[in-house]
């Protein structure tokens, strides 16, 4: 499977260092291999959600409940989750911190996914939800770190997009 | 039976549970008996209480988590019964009130009023005890039997559509979060 192992394994790193003890995620194919890391680590609790919005109250519990947590999903299954983020995340100023592959961009062969690939962004926005990007190597580890922190610091659901030259080896 | 009456049953039962509330009658109602720093009323985000209260459930397992969610958030959250039952917090019992109405929008019937069966989706989701009680004294009963049972529990009990009169309280949203949290806080920090 071409999704890159490597950054999926600097991106792991990089959410166990953040201090996250509990992910909550839905599959999808960019996110197999964080999905199997968090299912292997003996340490993380990894909760396998139906639908995206409900890994925003396992946050906003896990968060209470003082551990520091990570959503793993799609940027489809961001769309699905918005009023959770808005009317949970956000209401009630959650450090939430999201990952969202970033499906639908320049290099996307499946049709169904290019839809959501153009509004992402403009959502993200509209919500003033601050997000970056995480599109090489290099600065995985820092920008986790970073998202982390402001998340903390603004006690509010930050993102950031997992890109296709990160997670795609064609 | 009434949801405030039964509210006001099991009321001192909840002084040490960590309580996660939907939105609305139930939050105003358990509010007017009598608000505590362990009580946390989750004002939107309807279907969400029960993924809050597993959230609390997984990362402490030593503490008692009672939710209190309705019939209309929960048909909007129809698949966290299948999450809730898959990591099966033993340490979590959810309550149902189930007036079969989203009472607060208008009484309008919600599909529980027509036959649907939310002790039956629980336990065909996997929620290993669950349980449909329409008394007083069966709620007062299986509830406390559900906080003795140390398994994930969803009893549903079948209440009047009757409600207060308005929801807005005194509480304000941030205030009941910070301090929910920090019980949470103090309350590791003292080790119990």
């Amino acid at each position: 499977m071409p999704v890159s192992a490597t950054s999926s394994t600097l991106i792991y790193r990089g959410l166990k260092d953040s201090g996250v003890g509990i992910i909550s995620a839905l599959p999808e194919t960019w996110l197999v291999h964080l999905i199997r890391m968090a299912e292997e680590d003996e340490e993380m609790t990894l909760v396998r959600l139906a639908k995206e919005e409900e890994g925003v109250g396992v946050s906003t519990g896990a968060h209470f409940a003082g551990v520091k947590s990570a959503m793993l999903m799609q940027n489809h299954g961001f769309l699905a989750a918005i009023n959770g983020i808005v009317s949970c995340g956000q209401l009630y100023r959650i450090p939430l911190l999201m990952l969202i592959s970033q499906r639908g961009s320049f290099g996307e062969r499946d049709p169904w996914q290019c839809e959501g690939g153009g509004v992402t962004e403009h959502v993200l926005e509209a919500l003033r939800i601050p997000f970056d990007h995480l599109d090489a190597p290099g600065h995985v580890e820092k920008r986790i770190a970073k998202a982390q922190t402001l998340a903390y610091a603004a006690s509010r659901p930050v993102a950031l997009l997992l890109c296709r030259d990160l997670m795609w080896e064609d | 039976m009434r949801r405030l009456d039964a509210l006001q049953a099991i009321y001192g039962e909840l002084e040490h549970s960590v309580v996660v509330t939907i939105m609305g009658a139930v939050a105003a109602e358990l509010q007017s008996i009598g608000h505590r720093p362990n009580f946390f009323y989750l004002q939107h985000a309807m279907g969400l209480a029960s993924s809050v209260g597993l959230g609390i459930a997984l990362a402490r397992p030593e503490l008692p988590v009672v939710v209190f969610d309705g019939d209309g958030s929960l048909l909007m959250n129809l698949g966290g019964l299948t999450t809730l039952a898959r990591y099966r917090p033993r340490n979590l019992v959810h309550v149902v009130f189930d007036n079969e109405s989203l009472l607060s929008v208008g009484g309008f019937p919600t599909a529980t009023s027509t036959g649907s069966d939310l002790a039956a989706i629980a336990g065909a989701a996997g929620v290993p005890l669950t349980g449909t009680v329409r008394t007083l004294e069966e709620f007062t009963a299986t509830f406390a039997a559900a906080q003795k049972a140390g398994d994930l529990t969803t009893l549903v009990a079948k209440v009047e559509a009757v409600g207060p009169s308005g929801y807005v309280t005194d509480l304000s949203l941030l205030e009941n979060r910070y301090q929910f949290a920090r019980y949470l806080k103090e309350r590791q920090a003292a080790g119990q």
